[in-house]
């Protein structure tokens, strides 16, 4: 597969999945402000603008305006608006690639979105986009699995699908188990729920909200698609896939951080890792975007000398 | 969207009872209320509809090319820069005699127009012989002289063709223009039939219209036949602008159909006068290259030096013979609009015999006695610049102002070879559905020829709508639109 084409895959499917993910925490954010709490309303909106965009937290958060910035905001690389916008700009450089149901997904999602035309203040028209991704991405998800070939432009889909969801996943277990500001049931509710994961969680583990269980399902659960293990896996199965097929190249760098990646989650025990859960996300964090280099350089933006085929 | 029946809508019989003829020949109308034999079970269809029915299905249309994004590019609009191409609902219908009398004349004029271009630039024979002045060959703005003495790949030149033909009010086909360079619109002739498919089913099976779905795998088979010698399975790639062409929609479309890579230039390397394209898995090598980027901007070695759509090298791997172009370059000196005029002539140089499809009269501005018949009468005459295309840089002049005319006066008597003029045909005329109700409007036909082992032209074209009242010019950068093509099978 051409190198470019690749790239715009993966970050089609990035910026789908940050989409996605945005639509998951406003939603449960959302709710979560409706009720009286520990947490004030400005708290809560803090922590949902600093999981979503990072960097752009420090100052003060006006929750008038959070609602509206995370969802319409054109000049804010995170606002769902602005991620669908991206992500459907790559498809459109890949139309080939992707299926025509695919694209006519994703043409449609843009549309509606962009159609709402979003004043501030306006947090029922906020809302009903945020569903509409909401409903969109799971769609889209199927769709995608069920109307391509699950060759190297999947697997490429697949790893950023991946990649992306590992991180913001690790950036809001951050926001949420932040030290000394111990959180309420209604807002470990809302940490499951932005994961989707509340009925899956009480499933699994009943509905007792324990902060060491819920760090354990969300982080180290293999069979929750929503959980940081399940993410890395699917990176790992994705990249092997990419390397088989492409036979002679230079790989061993990338298998390299993946395997230690994996292991970070695949070999370790919550107790062992809560007290400083900190540090232990931000390696997570580190470790992904070294991968996404190494990936890059591999695949993408290669010297030429020695990538001829024979 | 609702789409609520507008109350001036009528039913399909009065709306017909409405439609007005003028002098020009209308595809569906003998006379009113006489329509046409391959045109009557259409009639019928429209007769017994009821109000609002046709805008519904006119909606349903809309709604279907929406979402499968089939969508041109508008320049100069940075908001909903892609609109829908703007297509009428009802189909054009054409005999299966009539098609075969275009198909013999298009297969006889292509082979004959890339006959000339191999004699252009290899022994010039016909400028010898007096038949096409040196003169106007040398000064096209599309001859390259880079091209003098090269061997292209199975002597074809001109590998995808799209002619433009217009009905005279006689009712026969006449050639309005080759496009002889990239000509573009398959796309939305092949998908714009999906569409017609889905909202006249019936009618579409009753009327047995040939299919033309089989366009994508006699392209690619077209375009492998062009490989060099001993690539027994060559790499094909469709070399495209980006996505910010206007015809970007066809070249995915194009690509994703033959199942082939769509390449920009920055994804081309030539080393050692080989093309390879950047895989994930390395460099691989590349045979032939269906490029939808003017000859200008394929190679900044060799043409427009400020270009970044092309490669460095492309054209000393062509001239090595290491990958093939279609079209070749060059191929311009032959669809220039001075040269048009010389067509039938050329016709009858290489293949000894008369024209199948006439042309339309042509007076060569660089002529001094046709010019200054021309200028006396600019209002009877359309005029045209030689080297453009889209429907740019032409006066029609009965539609045209005083002004107007004293400009192009002036242009023409300023560079008299960059002009020509024809009489103003008056285009056939076709039901269109616009605003509610049925109107002819002017159309002309482009089929797409395919030059390969052997000519094939699938049956069927792009129907070109000139969507306002009264207007000739059908380009869709000029407010034109499309139908779809129905050739009837015998």
């Amino acid at each position: 597969m051409l190198s470019r084409v690749a790239d715009s895959l993966y970050w089609m499917s990035r910026y789908f999945e940050r989409a996605d993910n945005a639509s998951r925490v406003l939603k449960a954010t959302y709710g979560l402000i409706l009720n009286p709490a520990k947490f004030s309303t400005e708290e809560r909106w803090f922590r949902a603008v600093s999981s979503l965009a990072p960097g752009a937290a420090s100052s003060n958060v006006d929750p008038q305006r959070a609602l509206f910035l995370l969802v319409a905001d054109t000049e804010g690389a995170f606002s769902i608006v602005n991620c669908i916008s991206v992500a459907r700009e790559n498809a459109r450089q890949v139309r080939e690639e992707i299926s025509s149901e695919m694209w006519e997904h994703l043409n449609r999602l843009f549309h509606e979105v962009t159609g709402i035309e979003l004043q501030p203040n306006d947090d029922a028209g906020a809302m009903r986009a945020v569903s509409l991704v909401r409903e969109g991405s799971y769609r889209f998800s199927g769709i995608t699995a069920a109307t391509m070939n699950h060759d190297e432009a999947w697997h490429f889909i697949q790893l950023g699908k991946y990649i992306e969801r590992a991180c913001n996943l690790s950036v809001l277990l951050d926001a949420y188990f932040v030290v000394d500001k111990h959180a309420d049931d209604l807002d470990w509710v809302g940490l499951l729920s932005s994961c989707a994961a509340f009925e899956a969680y009480c499933k699994a583990c009943t509905a007792e909200l324990k902060p060491e269980r819920i760090a354990n399902f969300l982080l180290l659960k293999p069979e929750f698609p929503y959980s940081v293990r399940y993410s890395l896996d699917r990176m790992h199965e994705a990249l092997t896939s990419i390397s088989n097929l492409s036979l002679s190249r230079r790989t061993e760098k990338v298998e390299r951080l993946i395997g230690r990646l994996q292991s970070m989650v695949a070999y370790v025990q919550v107790g062992e890792i809560i007290a400083d859960l900190h540090k232990y996300l931000a390696a997570i964090i580190d470790q992904c975007r070294e991968l996404h280099a190494a990936v890059h350089e591999l695949y993408i933006e290669y010297p030429i000398e020695g990538a001829f085929q024979t | 969207m609702i789409i609520e029946t507008d109350s001036s809508d009528r039913g399909g019989a009065e709306t017909l009872r409405r439609y007005e003829l003028d002098g020009a020949y209308d595809e569906m109308f003998r006379a009113v209320d006489h329509p046409r034999k391959q045109y009557r079970l259409l009639h019928n269809l429209l007769l017994s509809l009821g109000p609002g029915e046709l805008r519904r299905s006119k909606h349903e249309a809309d709604q279907s090319f929406f979402n499968q994004g089939i969508t041109f590019t508008v320049y100069g609009n940075d908001k909903g820069t892609e609109r829908i191409f703007p297509h009428d609902l009802l189909p054009r219908i054409i005999t299966a005699a009539e098609w075969e009398r275009i198909e013999r004349g298009l297969t006889q004029r292509i082979t004959a127009l890339n006959l000339f271009l191999k004699d252009v630039y290899h022994e010039e024979k016909i400028i010898g012989d007096g038949v096409v002045p040196g003169k106007i060959v040398y000064t096209c703005k599309h001859y390259r002289r880079e091209m003098r003495g090269i061997k292209v790949p199975r002597d074809v030149y001109i590998t995808v063709v799209g002619t433009d033909l217009i009905r005279n009010p006689e009712g026969s086909f006449v050639v309005l223009e080759d496009n002889l360079r990239v000509p573009s619109g398959v796309s939305y002739m092949l998908t714009s039939r999906r569409v017609m498919k889905q909202i006249f089913p019936g009618l579409f099976q009753k009327c047995r219209v040939r299919p033309i779905e089989q366009y994508s795998q006699e392209l690619l088979s077209t375009l492998r036949f062009l490989a060099p010698e001993g690539r027994s399975e060559p790499t094909v790639v469709l070399l495209t602008p980006g996505a910010y062409n206007s015809a970007y929609f066809e070249h995915t479309y194009l690509a994703r159909q033959m199942g082939i890579e769509l390449v920009e230039g920055r994804d081309l390397v030539v080393h050692d006068n080989v093309v390879y394209m950047r895989t994930t898995f390395g460099l691989q090598r590349v045979d032939v290259i269906y490029r939808r980027i003017d000859d200008d901007y394929l190679d900044p070695l060799v043409f427009e030096r400020g270009s970044a759509l092309g490669a460095v090298g492309l054209f000393n791997a062509y001239r090595a013979g290491n990958v093939a172009f279609a079209n070749a370059l060059g191929t311009g000196v032959a669809d220039d609009k001075a040269i048009y005029a010389y067509v039938p002539k050329i016709i009858r140089y290489y293949l000894d015999q008369d024209p199948i499809l006439e042309s339309v009269e042509t007076l060569l501005m660089s002529n001094p006695a046709q010019r200054d018949h021309v200028c006396q009468r600019l209002e009877e005459y359309v005029v045209k610049a030689v080297g453009e295309s889209g429907g740019y840089g032409m006066l029609i002049g009965p539609h045209s102002t005083e002004q107007e005319r004293s400009e192009f006066r002036e242009k023409i008597n300023a560079q008299p070879r960059n002009y020509i003029a024809q009489p103003t045909i008056n285009l056939s005329t076709a039901p269109c559905f616009v605003d509610g109700t049925i109107e002819p409007r002017h159309v002309d036909l482009r089929p797409y020829v395919l030059y390969g082992e052997k000519i094939t032209i699938v049956p069927g074209g792009l129907t070109r709508v000139a969507l306002r009242k009264g207007s000739l010019v059908v380009n869709s950068s000029q407010g034109g639109g499309s139908k779809d093509t129905w050739v009837l099978q015998n």
